[in-house]
């Protein structure tokens, strides 16, 4: 929280001055998520001093936009309520529960890894000096450019009977048939766990890294002074105080998992989501995949309304006004150190260079044959479809958490909450939820325009990119929105008193006060999105127009036959280019940090 | 005013809306012949640009493998696309469930598809075709041990046999051509023998069925022919497709089951009289070679022959019972695939 009022309004009138970067970046974190009426941050919320429960131009056009991106996921609602045939009892006899207990076990599994790498890297990270603990601090992000589905690709070739490590025990050792040995198979429930741990922790790691480092080092020394031993002082001090910027981590962790099925359809495991296309496509009963994508969404409306109810007599936590000092990074030596290394280089290793070399390899000997001479158009199209749904999802986000800001209705905040929700919806059913709205509205001014003017306008906006960047928008919306709101919700409503009883209106407020305060967190929550489309494929590949290339589906066309070679140029790419805004946002942290400290 | 950080960022905002504001303009308005395909660009480019080539007419594709029923559906009166190519027979009948096709009169499509191929009231037309083969160890497996579908069931293959998920298109349509000919009981029989037999959990492609069988983990698996021609053509692939033997299938019976990818014509096609060119280039002698030569897969014309490598493997007879007829029982094989516990 930002200082006393007195420094705000002195702040206030310092920015319109001096824009100093340095002192308007000081607050970055990454909320992300689903927030339903909590502080992702922890804080308590706000005093709305400015803030109104009327109806306002805000309110309304806020709404609406919320309505807009619910468009989608009710339509799927509504699928769900016209199934071809009662899909239940025929699921109920015979693979429902297979579904239900290995996508229960998939995301216990994902979710305690992710908790367990992301929350300990970020507490090495921040409290403690270790060889290369610089780079480590950044490099840690890397994997998060790595599409799941590629790095089962890798894994798999690599870890396969035929693979390289096999084959070099085999010789080692002078086996020749795989019933000669023991190896542990890849493609199974555990093996589909680490590969999405492996590329989903960096959600945790920047979310448990921002809360440390926004702890105030006076809460721990204070816990320290009490006589609170280290591993007292993070478990029952630091750990609470960060609990609630984790959770929102592994909500987006855990309905990434609930969405995918690239990952768990190569490794033949049966979560709910290869059922929903499995009704869909097999039995043709769309209704009912519709209902199973419903339940997915009970689950995580489940499971958030758990940790909130776990939380409700935890929320006196609230970050200490000022910073005393800042925090000290301890030094780590001999075998401590090593160890704190090893666990900070291993998930970057696996996660990232490991997936990037052998991608390289194959696009050296494929090169021939999977160059496209469009490739560069490809490659613009990806970086200019995620660049605009970037700004799409941001801009949204940033304007319906000020509308929230400053009409802090129940109704606001459960359109909000609902309009998230499209992360958790597989992909290629979120696209069909695009489909039918945009359809029936073009359908009808077509029909419109043929009665009145007597000509046809055809289809404005099916088709067309257009679509695809609201898909785009409506699914990372809930990325985008948590790291917005909580940045906004970190600046007092005392500024907006003071610049409102200066006669400023609320656009000239948020566009001159809050947007340059809350830079980090609208940056972040941008490259994010940018980098979670780039790696989009299921609503891309059903929503784009004619003859139009991603990286991601050309990728696809190959590795949907198992075709690894031909598929790792592009998917080299994908990395490579997700890699530049991976790096900015963590510069972007560690400017933020270096001020604070 | 002073600029501020808070207005450059709003030009910035600005200028990026604008540009995405114009992306959708930058899309080409279609007046050449425009599909939707559920098969691979990279499968079906060498046909489109043949016959581009040839007539001077371009072809627009979009490529998914799910969904494109139901954007054509939703697009309605107005959709741009005048065919849906379809990989398997399953997903074209879905085409003509849903209503989003137009049935074609043309005599040289009636007049060179065999008619197991095609459908009788014109609404969809296989063009290219492809067998369900057994492929066995050479090493492990004897000359007679295996030679029908109904093998594949025999306690003999315990723990022998490896195929992919038993809900994949292709292992549907193979369990619901057994339903047609055998009936519920005893195709749920075999199917729970099989499931039995089966080496490892349903898993990866079928060229990773083939692979399985190389590394000695399976002695019996159930592929496409064209995942064989493939495989023996890649130098990296050929060792591993090397080490199996093929067998056509209930060569004494009902004949080997096949699949055909499919072609329709759009209810609402705008390009119908290019489209239906498309339709025709797409069974005539070049095209049907490319398929033989560039995808391995059998030519649905009978007088157009196989690849070299494909041929190679003799002729055989094939099950005659109509595509429709198999596509009827495909939501009844999925749940049998889910009763018998396949994919466990």
């Amino acid at each position: 929280m930002p200082p006393n009022g007195h420094s705000q309004v002195s702040w206030l009138i310092e920015l319109d001055t001096t824009t100093d970067p340095k002192r308007i970046t000081t607050h970055v974190a990454w909320g992300g998520g689903l927030s339903f009426g909590d502080d992702p941050s922890g804080n308590e919320p706000v005093p709305q001093a400015g803030a109104s429960r009327g109806i306002s131009g805000w309110s309304i056009f806020a709404l609406l936009v919320a309505a807009v991106v619910c468009l989608p996921l009710l339509s799927v609602l509504i699928l769900a309520l016209n199934p071809s045939e009662n899909i239940w009892p025929h699921l109920l006899d015979t693979v429902l529960y297979n579904y239900v207990s290995n996508t229960l076990l998939l995301m216990l599994g994902v979710g305690i890894g992710t908790t367990l790498l992301g929350v300990s890297s970020a507490w090495l990270i921040t409290h403690f000096e270790f060889p290369a603990r610089t780079y480590l601090k950044w490099l840690l992000l890397l994997p998060f450019a790595v599409p799941a589905y590629v790095i089962a690709y890798v894994y798999t070739d690599l870890l396969e009977y035929a693979g390289p490590v096999q084959s070099a025990l085999r010789s080692l050792f002078g086996w020749k048939l795989a019933s000669e040995y023991y190896f542990p198979a890849i493609r199974t429930l555990p093996g589909a766990i680490i590969m999405m741990v492996l590329v989903l922790y960096p959600y945790v790691y920047l979310l448990a890294r921002s809360a440390f480092v926004e702890q105030s080092a006076s809460v721990l020394e204070a816990a320290r002074a009490l006589g609170a031993s280290r591993s007292a002082r993070f478990y029952k001090v630091a750990l609470p105080m960060a609990r609630p910027a984790i959770m929102v981590g592994i909500a987006l962790v855990l309905m990434e998992t609930l969405n995918d099925y690239g990952t768990v359809d190569y490794f033949a495991v049966s979560t709910l989501s290869v059922g929903l296309y499995d009704v869909w496509l097999s039995m043709n009963n769309l209704g009912g995949g519709a209902q199973i994508a419903s339940l997915c969404l009970l689950f995580v409306v489940v499971l958030i309304g758990v940790e909130k109810i776990s939380r409700k007599n935890q929320q006196n936590y609230q970050h200490s006004a000022s910073r005393f000092r800042a925090i000290k990074r301890v030094k780590l030596r001999g075998a401590k150190a090593f160890w704190a290394f090893l666990l900070c280089g291993l998930p970057v290793l696996l996660g990232f260079l490991i997936p990037a070399l052998v991608l390289a390899k194959y696009a050296v000997i494929y090169f021939d044959e999977s160059w496209n001479e469009n490739f560069r158009r490809i490659a613009f199209n990806s970086i200019m479809l995620s660049a605009v749904a970037a700004i799409c999802a941001v801009s949204i986000g940033v304007f319906l958490s000020y509308a929230k800001r400053l009409h802090p209705t129940s109704w606001m905040q459960s359109s909000i909450s609902i309009a998230s929700l499209g992360y958790a919806v597989p992909g290629a059913v979120l696209a069909i939820g695009v489909i039918i709205p945009f359809a029936a509205a073009d359908n009808h001014i077509d029909s419109l325009a043929r009665q009145w003017f007597g000509f046809s306008t055809g289809l404005l906006l099916s088709g067309t990119l257009f679509a695809l960047v609201f898909a785009y928008t409506v699914r990372f919306l809930a990325v985008a929105y948590g790291s917005i709101d909580s940045s906004m919700k970190k600046i007092s409503p005392n500024m907006d008193d003071a610049a409102r009883s200066l006669g400023k209106s609320h656009s000239n407020i948020l566009f001159r006060i809050h947007l340059p305060l809350m830079r980090g967190g609208v940056l972040t929550a941008a490259l994010v999105v940018f980098v979670d489309c780039m790696k989009e494929l299921p609503a891309t590949l059903v929503l784009r127009p004619f003859n139009f290339e991603t990286l991601a589906t050309q990728v696809y066309q190959y590795a949907s036959d198992e075709l690894i070679g031909e598929s790792a140029l592009y998917a080299l790419l994908i990395v490579l280019v997700g890699l530049v805004p991976v790096i900015m946002l963590s510069n972007t942290i560690d400017r933020a940090n270096e001020i604070e400290h | 005013m002073k600029t501020t950080l808070g207005n450059k960022f709003l030009r910035h905002v600005a200028s990026a809306l604008a540009l995405g504001a114009l992306l959708p303009l930058a899309s080409p308005v279609l007046a050449d012949v425009n599909v939707y395909s559920y098969r691979q660009s990279y499968l079906i480019d060498p046909m489109f640009d043949a016959f581009t080539e040839k007539t001077g007419i371009k072809v627009n594709t979009v490529f998914a493998k799910k969904g494109l029923i139901e954007r054509l559906a939703n697009e309605g009166a107005n959709s741009p696309a005048d065919l849906l190519i379809t990989s398997d027979i399953g997903r074209v009948l879905q085409g003509v469930e849903a209503g989003v096709t137009q049935p074609v009169e043309s005599d040289q499509l009636n007049s060179v598809i065999p008619a197991e191929f095609r459908d009788a009231g014109n609404q969809w037309f296989g063009i290219s075709a492809r067998a369900r083969l057994i492929v066995v160890a050479k090493d492990r497996v004897g000359e007679d041990e295996v030679t029908s579908y109904a093998d594949l069931a025999s306690p003999a293959l315990k723990g022998r046999i490896c195929t992919r998920s038993g809900k994949h298109d292709y292992m549907v349509a193979l369990i619901a051509s057994q339903l047609a000919h055998n009936g519920e009981e005893a195709t749920t029989n075999w199917l729970n023998n099989l499931k039995s037999n089966l080496a490892r959990k349903p898993q990866g492609n079928d060229r990773a069925q083939i692979k399985a069988i190389s590394q000695g983990e399976c002695d019996v698996a159930v592929v496409n022919s064209y995942y064989m021609g493939v495989m023996l053509s890649d130098s990296e692939q050929a060792p591993a497709a090397e080490t199996v033997r093929i067998v056509f299938p209930d060569q004494d019976s009902n004949g080997t089951h096949m699949n055909v990818s499919g072609v329709s014509m759009t209810k609402s096609a705008p390009n119908k009289a290019d489209a239906l060119m498309l339709m025709e280039f797409l069974v005539s002698e070049d095209a049907q070679r490319l398929y033989a030569d560039v995808n391995h897969e059998y030519p649905v014309r009978p007088d157009v022959k196989a690849s070299e490598r494909v041929a190679s493997w003799g002729e055989f007879n094939y099950d005659s019972l109509s595509m429709t007829d198999i596509a009827a029982q495909r939501a009844l094989a999925s749940k049998l695939v889910d009763r018998v516990g396949y994919d466990n």
